[in-house]
């Protein structure tokens, strides 16, 4: 096998004898249009899906662009003016969105930040069968939201759902509208995706919480920390740089909810759970207004970058006295 | 280095004897709390799941009765048979529609991003930064900015409605670079120095030595890969029109607007979606969770 060879132990001296810095005996390490050619297929990739749309977008924004007539012509930051024009025809509609958006990231990110960190802690102890508990809570997230979606539609549904049915059971009201009436169209969307993606955020508090040294914890108890103080002092700390990952992603994916409300309540009661995406696919891809939409989506960026800057001064390193 | 790829799962794995306050005393009534709290919480988990895969075998009326039933009394695959035979809802299609996409996609996510990782990990140029950063930075650019470009670029391609749509834009992984990336770093530098001191090429040093030691990264970014393909919806939704092009996940929406109160057939339907995925779950689960676990640690 070519790796046994390559590992020889003759071989690996010689490499150590002549290390990084040692000068090489004419055995070139690449030519210089090497990296390139390995980099070439992913960035003829990375370009033209990537970067070019972020630019394009951008000059999309600038335009009347409609996919299906001739004529595209540059109006400026009209676009972007008419979503700040209360008398506007997007105006209305683009708000709903946007605050749809927010009530839906509001709801669900401290949820999707605290319960997945109480199931990783649960987890981060040793006890028999945690491996199965830990797949049975993951095993949601595996699905798509399209089957997630279309599944609870029909255990929310008003009359044969069994939501409704087991909160009657438990001599609550069995007739809410989940998925026809604000707020418990809200409750149901956040609801849903917590069950959705809690697994996932779990699994990466866990892996930082295995990667806190457990000397520290032991350290802590020798000087006299109870649980409450080992948590405060050494596993927060431990768990900062995963905190503000964890906080972004899960951000990020809020603000980009989409199939949930698509499938779930089809954007309403009337258009209040139409969230910003959906609002910009169906400006940009059913209306084919894609240079309002563009400028929509743009916006909806910027809302995002604002409220990163915000999530990184909150999760700052302070000054420990 | 490989090594730490295996330390996680063998830590989680050594369950062993509860240790510390749980062991005994007092311990033992919080065991007790906690275990009938972690079997709660699981069959909220899985109960949804199971009632799908029971009402798929259910009958027209039993699925949409009251109380709900959690074995099908007929047991039938009376809703298997009808949407499978529907004009309008060819699943056997859009099942071999979405493993297509998955499994080229997954192919094409891989190869490039292997590639270009080996070079950010292994080799020194100029502009080595400058493109990584670059990579690294579109990993918190929200989806939503490429959408309606991208629908353009690929309508220009000619590529809308077809498979190529759902193929290969989302292929353009910078997770994948980043996560092979930080692989490919930790492998000893001796083993490529020796390779080189026998002469191979950069090509053969990446295939010989660097390909065959990453593959369990490589098959846990493929399986991630793979998922979110199999998984993915808003794109397909736009992107495909013909009823015989769609994916299961955008198949499955346009089954519930055409039979928004058949829930026996949109279980199936859901089923049929949820199989291959499940089934990947429970056998590469290590792989998956290793995956999302490694994908929170910073560089």
């Amino acid at each position: 096998m070519t790796t046994t060879r390559v590992a020889a132990p003759g071989d690996t001296a010689d490499a150590l004898q002549h290390g990084r810095r040692a000068p090489r005996r004419g055995v070139a390490k690449h030519g210089k249009a090497t990296p390139w050619f390995f980099l070439a297929p992913y960035l003829l990739l990375f370009g033209t899906f990537v970067i070019a749309p972020v630019v394009l977008g951008a000059w999309i924004s600038l335009h009347r662009w409609d996919y299906t007539l001739p004529g595209k012509p540059f109006v400026g930051l009209e676009n972007y003016a008419a979503l700040f024009d209360p008398g506007s025809i997007p105006f209305e509609d683009f708000w709903n969105s946007m605050r749809a958006t927010a009530i839906f990231t509001v709801g669900s990110v401290p949820l999707l930040l605290v319960l997945p960190l109480v199931v990783a802690l649960v987890m981060n102890t040793k006890f028999p069968g945690r491996n199965l508990f830990r797949a049975v809570y993951f095993a949601p997230y595996v699905l798509g939201v399209a089957v997630v979606a279309v599944l609870w539609r029909y255990l929310l549904d008003n009359n044969i759902g069994l939501v409704n049915y087991y909160l009657g059971r438990l001599g609550l009201p069995d007739d809410t509208a989940w998925t026809t009436s604000t707020p418990a169209a809200w409750i149901a969307l956040v609801g849903v995706t917590v069950w959705w993606t809690l697994g996932y955020n779990a699994v990466i508090y866990l892996a930082a919480l295995q990667d806190i040294p457990r000397e520290l914890y032991e350290a802590a108890r020798v000087d006299g920390a109870n649980a409450w103080q080992q948590f405060r002092h050494v596993t927060v700390p431990g768990l900062r740089p995963v905190l503000v990952f964890i906080t972004m992603i899960t951000i990020i994916a809020s603000a980009n909810m989409f199939g949930q409300s698509y499938l779930i309540t089809q954007g309403g009661p009337g258009r209040e759970t139409r969230t910003a995406i959906y609002q910009i696919a169906e400006v940009g891809l059913r209306q084919y207004q894609m240079g309002s939409a563009a400028a929509m989506s743009y916006v909806l960026t910027a809302a995002l970058m604002v409220l990163s800057v915000i999530v990184f001064w909150l999760f700052r390193e302070r000054k420990s006295s | 280095m490989s090594a730490d790829v295996a330390a996680r799962p063998a830590r989680a794995g050594a369950s062993g004897k509860a240790r510390g306050p749980e062991a005994g005393g007092r311990g033992g009534a919080r065991v007790v709390v906690r275990y009938v709290l972690l079997v709660l919480l699981g069959l909220l988990f899985v109960s949804p799941l199971i009632f799908m895969i029971v009402t798929s075998f259910k009958t027209r009326g039993e699925a949409g009765g009251i109380p709900p039933s959690w074995i099908p009394d007929p047991f039938t695959t009376q809703a298997y048979e009808s949407i499978l035979s529907a004009p309008g809802t060819p699943v056997l299609r859009w099942f071999a529609n979405s493993l297509v996409a998955a499994l080229a996609n997954a192919a094409i996510v891989v190869t490039t991003a292997a590639l270009a990782a080996y070079a950010l990990a292994r080799m020194e140029f100029r502009g080595r930064g400058l493109v990584f950063g670059m990579i690294i930075a579109t990993l918190f650019v929200p989806p939503v900015i490429l959408i309606i470009p991208n629908y353009l670029i690929v309508g220009e391609l000619g590529w809308l409605n077809t498979l190529a749509a759902v193929i290969v834009p989302t292929a353009a992984s910078a997770f994948g670079v980043f996560f092979l990336r930080q692989f490919f770093v930790s492998i000893p530098d001796e083993l490529e120095e020796a390779a080189r001191l026998d002469g191979a090429t950069p090509v053969q040093i990446f295939l010989r030595v660097v390909m065959p030691l990453s593959r369990p990264a490589l098959a846990t970014l493929a399986l991630l890969a793979i998922l979110t393909n199999w998984n993915d919806f808003l794109w397909p939704v736009y992107v495909l029109f013909s009823p015989e092009l769609q994916t299961l996940p955008a198949g499955l929406s346009t089954l519930q607007s055409a039979n928004a109160v058949r829930y026996d057939l949109l279980m199936a339907g859901a089923v049929i979606a949820s199989v291959p995925v499940l089934l990947l779950f429970v056998f590469l689960q290590r792989f998956i969770i290793e995956g999302v676990s490694r994908s929170g640690l910073k560089g």
